[in-house]
Parts: C-alpha cells; structure tokens; sequence
C-alpha cells in the first residue's frame, strides 16, 4: 500500500488556510523568537558594543600601545613630581605622551598598564567561567538525569561546597594550592600565580549552576521526546548530550553572562586583599588596589580602573538581564 | 512534621562530618609540612620537631583528625610531661601564633560579627524589599528604571569599593565621624554605633541592591498571577493585594537567600572588616591566613560553614510556615 492512496479523497490543506494567514502562523523557535528579541533590544546592543570594544582593546593591546607609543613597563621619572612622586599636571598627569595619565611613584603610563592588564583580568575571569560552566553543566546534567544515589550524594557535595566561606578558604588556599600547581611542573612566577587563581575562582561556582541545570533536567527528561529515545535504544551518553544538552542552551548561556562580571569582581577583590598577580604586571584588580592608596591625592588614578571594570561588569550584567528576558516564554506576554 | 525534623537533623550531622572532614584535610594535609607552619621565620629544626610532637601532628592523618573531633566535645591536653597546655571542651585548637585557644578567639571576635550582620541585614531587608515592592508596582514607569538602575551599579561595584569611599569621604575628608575603633556595645554604647554606622551601611547597600532585584522579579511574576486578578476584582484594596496576596506568595526565594546570605555574613565578613578595623571574625580569619596560623584558620572556616548548614535547616523549616503549599515530608 503506498502512502498516496491513504490521503485520496481528502481535500487537500492548502485549500483550507488561505495565503496571507498561512504566513503569519509561520512557526518560530523559541531560539529565533530570542534573537529576535534581543536585536530590538537597545540596552543588549550597548551593552555588545561595550564588551566588543574591551575585548577588542585587550586582544590589540601590544598593537594599540605600539601605535600611541606607551608602554606599561617603563619608568617616567620626568612626569612625577620630586618629592612625594605624585603625577605633574592636573588629572594624574594627562598629557599627549599619557593619555590616561601616569602611576605615582613610577610614572608607568596608566593607559598601557590597563589595556595590559585587561587581558589577564579577562583571561582570568574567562577561564574560571568556562571551567565553572562546563563543570556546573556535567555535574547538573549527570544528577538530574540519573534518579537514587548518584543524584543524593552530588547534591550533598553541592550543598557541601555552597556551605564554605568562598572569600576565606580562597585566601587561605591560594599559597599552598601555587606550591603544588609549581610541583606539578607550572613555571614558576605568573604562570603558576594565574592558573591558581582560574583554579580557586572555579572550585565554589559550580554547584549553582549545577542546581539550576538539574531542576531543569529533571522537567526534561519526563518529556516525550526523551521517551522516544531510549526506546529507539540511545544509549545514555547520546541522551545526556545530545537530547537534553540542546534544550539547557538558554539558562547556561544567561549563567555564563552573570557569571563572568562576578568572576571579574571577584578577581579585583582577591587582589585588594593581596592575592594577585606579580609586580609588574597589571590587572583591573591590582591597580584598583595600588591605587586605593592615592584615593585623596590622585583620585583619577583610581578611577581609570574603576571605570574600565564597572564598565565591563554593568554590560555584562545588562547583557545577561536581556538574554533572560528575550528567553523568558512568558516574557512580552504580561 | 515531626519525623521530616528528625530526618533533616540526622542530615544535618552527617553533613557537619563530612564538612569537619573536607575542612580538616584541606588545611591538613594539602600543606607540605604543619608543624613549619607553628612558628614562621623563628622556626628552628628542634621547635619544629617538638612543634610537631605537641600537638600530636607525628600521628597519622585519622588520628589527629580523631583527636581534633574529640576535643571539640570533651576537650583535650596538648602535649605530654611537665609542658602541657589543657584546652577545654569545645576546643577547636591552640593556636600558637597568638599563644590562645582559638575557641577563646572565635568566643571574643563572634559578638562583633554577629552585631555587624545583624545591623546590616535589618537595613538591607528593609531597604531591599520595600524599594523592590515600589519598583514592582511602578513597573515600565520611570520609578522603576531609576531604581532598578541604581540597584544595578550598586551591584556592579567592585565589593571594598562602597565601604573604602564611605571610609574616606565620612571619616578622613569631612571629619563627621571618628576614626573606626570598635568597643562593645555595653562599654560605650554612642563610640560602639559611630563605628558600626558606617559598616552597617555599605554592607547593607551592597546587599540591598541584590534583594531590590531579587523581590522586584519575585513581585513581577506573581503579581501577573490569575488570583491577583481575582483578588482586585473582588475589590481588595490595592495595599492588601500586593502585601498579602503578591509578596506572601514571592516570599520563598527571598526567605531563603536571607537565611544564607546572614549565615554566610555571621562567618565574618571579611572585607568589611578589614576596611573599618572591626576585630570580628572575618579579621580573624585573615589574620590567621597572612600568619599561616592553620589551626585557627581550619577553626573559623568549619565554625562559618556549620552556620550555614544550620541555616539551610532553618530556612527549609520556614518554608513551610510561610507558603502553605510546601509540604514537609
């Protein structure tokens, strides 16, 4: 029996819906239903704009400081002042040569040391986000999918890892965890100091995306379309990743987006606290500490920093309340 | 009821045992030597040796582990012969950095945190709520952008940066408050709330912009409910529908964050501490961990993460005086 003979004496469908109704009822995914969402929304393209702009500025940051002639390196005796070492001229020392100004004490152009310094504050703050996400997303993926022991006691080492004090065992943790990542073979000095902190940064952020991911999953995998893959013989691996992975693309992304501003400001805390890369180099966080320091007397030095991370931080967080909202279902329809 | 607190109290326990075990082994055996870490650049091979006898750090791991549990509830003797030091019963260690038992430590600095917390917590609750009801009702009108934008650069600060300006503008520029020099509440109660003012606020304004969001969402999605709807149809007064109607039902989340935020805040808060000077736990703690002074750091970290446990408790236990619909069971 051919398929043909099933539908004879049926009117045909497209006699029924008329031409013009039969565009507007084009079905939308929810994924382009989002992007379409957010290409109206103002704030989300500011935002972009933004972070192209810092990423762009990080990435040419030897051709940029190559092209206005700075270096971050390089001590200018001649812009400080003799005796207390402040920057000559108003502003931190503004000038053609120094563009944002130089560092008190050393005459350091402030410009190269952050546009230097943006590269491993946001290599730092990357790293430990991918780590937290691909972590957070296999973990949460594994408990939510898998029912008795194995999702219990991952959700009590969730809970156990949420319990400890974050700011204080990093600290804590920091000098000796640097002592065997340069056992275990890292060159010593800012290698070794980096890859520490991506480390700590990543080890108390998981679980709560981990959580968000298994409250989804466990919705997820009741649905039909699970159903039909075991009983077409999926194995577990392809249900796990290929099945429930690619419904779970719309919270990881608005995680990831919340997530990086936290890690940035959680790197500018632990260098404020003393935990940070070495002198020389720079990152947002330790010229926001070194110029704590000269609050009263240059304020400008601490606001060039200031203003690079909150700039960064705020269009991340904008960013991530816009995916939110054009992800929402619910959402435009209030 | 009854046998759902029993379960999660013997949770509970299990959970403070493997936390005491995970705290134990991270500041006990992932350092290369403890014993080196008594005594710093004083350190001579003999004080080490006999560092590392008297406080029972020649044992293998299970044992001190053992002896360190054991001490917490029936305290123990450090050392042997005519050199001993008791500690008492709950004794979370000897810490010789500073020549004290550190539960005497944890004892004088916890008052000062919890003050702090406490302070902070009722600002930032009221402050947090009440502007995210208001930005909820005044929802798509400018009230709501402005507040919902301040709450964002609020929130966007790097975290010392709020407590350091109010340090320097209040205190060094304008002079309209004395330097931070913490005293108990009883000894001098005006020098105790002219210390705490300012600490009180920037951690409050740090956490406030958090719950600001945090209830506006909560009021957005329940205020679109069908029972609102009903609830003004029957001709409710508006303040009655938002209180009891609106934020009784978005209550959950926000009941929770506020128990583990305090929770995690009465485990020291550790950068505003540091900026204003206040010898609370969180100083403590930082202080341990520049003098690499492990027992008490091992002792502040397992003391700040049972609040927490304790609270997940607590706040599991609210949920179901709260939302009626939560069953315990």
């Amino acid at each position: 029996m051919s398929v043909a003979t099933e539908n004879e004496g049926l009117p045909s469908l497209d006699v029924v819906v008329p031409e013009a109704t039969r565009e507007q009822i084009t079905g939308r995914t929810l994924r382009q239903i989002a992007w379409m969402r957010l290409r109206r929304d103002r704030v989300a393209k500011v935002s972009v704009a933004i972070l192209l702009v810092i990423v762009f500025l990080a990435v040419f940051a030897p051709v940029l400081c190559g092209l206005l002639k700075v270096d971050p390196y390089t001590f200018h005796s001649e812009v400080i002042s003799d005796n207390g070492g402040l920057p000559i001229g108003k502003w931190g020392g503004v000038s053609k040569a120094h563009p944002l100004g130089v560092e008190p004490g050393t005459g350091r152009d402030i410009l190269a040391r952050l546009l230097y310094g943006s590269r491993i504050s946001l290599l730092i703050a990357g790293s430990a986000a991918l780590i937290t996400v691909v972590t957070g997303v296999v973990v949460g993926i594994v408990a939510g999918n898998s029912r008795g022991w194995v999702d219990k006691v991952l959700g009590r080492f969730m809970d156990l890892t949420l319990a400890f004090p974050v700011l204080l065992v990093i600290i804590a943790m920091s000098p000796v965890l640097e002592q065997r990542v340069v056992a275990a073979g890292v060159p010593d000095g800012n290698t070794s100091r980096v890859i520490t902190l991506i480390i700590v940064l990543s080890v108390f952020g998981w679980p709560y995306l981990a959580r968000l991911i298994r409250g989804q999953v466990l919705g997820l995998r009741e649905r039909e379309f699970v159903e039909a893959a075991i009983s077409l013989g999926a194995s577990n691996r392809r249900i796990l990743f290929k099945e429930l992975l690619p419904n779970l693309w719309g919270p990881i992304l608005v995680y990831t987006t919340i997530a990086v501003p936290g890690l940035i400001g959680a790197e500018a805390t632990l260098a404020y606290l003393g935990i940070s890369v070495l002198p020389p180099t720079a990152t947002w966080g330790s010229m926001l500490e070194e110029s704590v320091g000269y609050f009263t007397v240059d304020p400008f030095y601490f606001c060039v920093p200031l203003t690079m991370l909150v700039a960064a931080v705020l269009s991340f967080n904008l960013l991530g309340d816009s995916l939110q909202d054009a992800l929402d279902p619910k959402a435009g329809r209030k | 009821m009854f046998p759902y607190i029993i379960r999660r109290l013997g949770l509970m326990v299990v959970m403070l045992t493997l936390l005491s075990i995970v705290t134990f082994l991270l500041f006990n055996a992932v350092p290369t030597d403890p014993a080196m870490l008594t005594c710093g650049k004083s350190c001579t091979p003999e004080l080490v040796a006999a560092n590392r006898i008297r406080l029972g750090l020649d044992q293998p791991l299970y044992v001190q582990y053992i002896d360190w549990i054991k001490a917490i509830f029936v305290g123990r003797t450090y050392g042997s012969g005519t050199q001993t030091f008791p500690c008492n019963a709950p004794c979370l260690g000897y810490s010789f950095r500073n020549g004290e038992e550190v539960t005497v430590m944890i004892k004088a600095a916890l008052p000062i945190t919890i003050y702090l917390a406490l302070g902070a917590f009722v600002l930032w609750m009221v402050f947090g709520i009440l502007s995210g009801i208001y930005a909820a009702k005044h929802h798509t009108e400018w009230q709501d952008r402005v507040i919902m934008g301040v709450a964002l650069v609020g929130y966007s600060l790097p975290v010392f940066f709020i407590g350091l300006v109010l340090l320097i503008f209040v205190v060094v520029r304008l002079h309209l408050l004395p330097y931070p020099d913490y005293v108990a509440p009883q000894t001098n109660p005006v020098q105790f709330l002219q210390t705490m003012i300012l600490p009180w606020i920037s951690l409050a304004i740090l956490y406030a912009a958090y719950y600001t969001r945090l209830t506006r969402s909560q009021m957005l999605e329940t205020l679109s409910e069908d029972y609102i709807r009903t609830a003004r149809a029957k001709g409710l007064p508006e303040s009655v529908v938002v209180r009891k109607h609106g934020f009784r039902a978005g209550l959950t989340p926000i009941v929770t964050s506020a128990g583990l935020d305090l929770a995690g805040l009465l485990g020291g808060a550790v950068i505003t501490e540091y900026i204003f000077s206040l010898p609370g736990l969180g100083r403590l703690s930082i202080g341990a961990v520049t003098e690499y002074d492990l027992p008490t750091i091992t002792a502040t970290v397992l003391v700040a993460a049972t609040f927490v446990i304790v609270a997940n408790l607590i706040v599991d236990m609210l949920y179901a005086a709260i939302d009626p619909r939560v069953r315990l069971s």
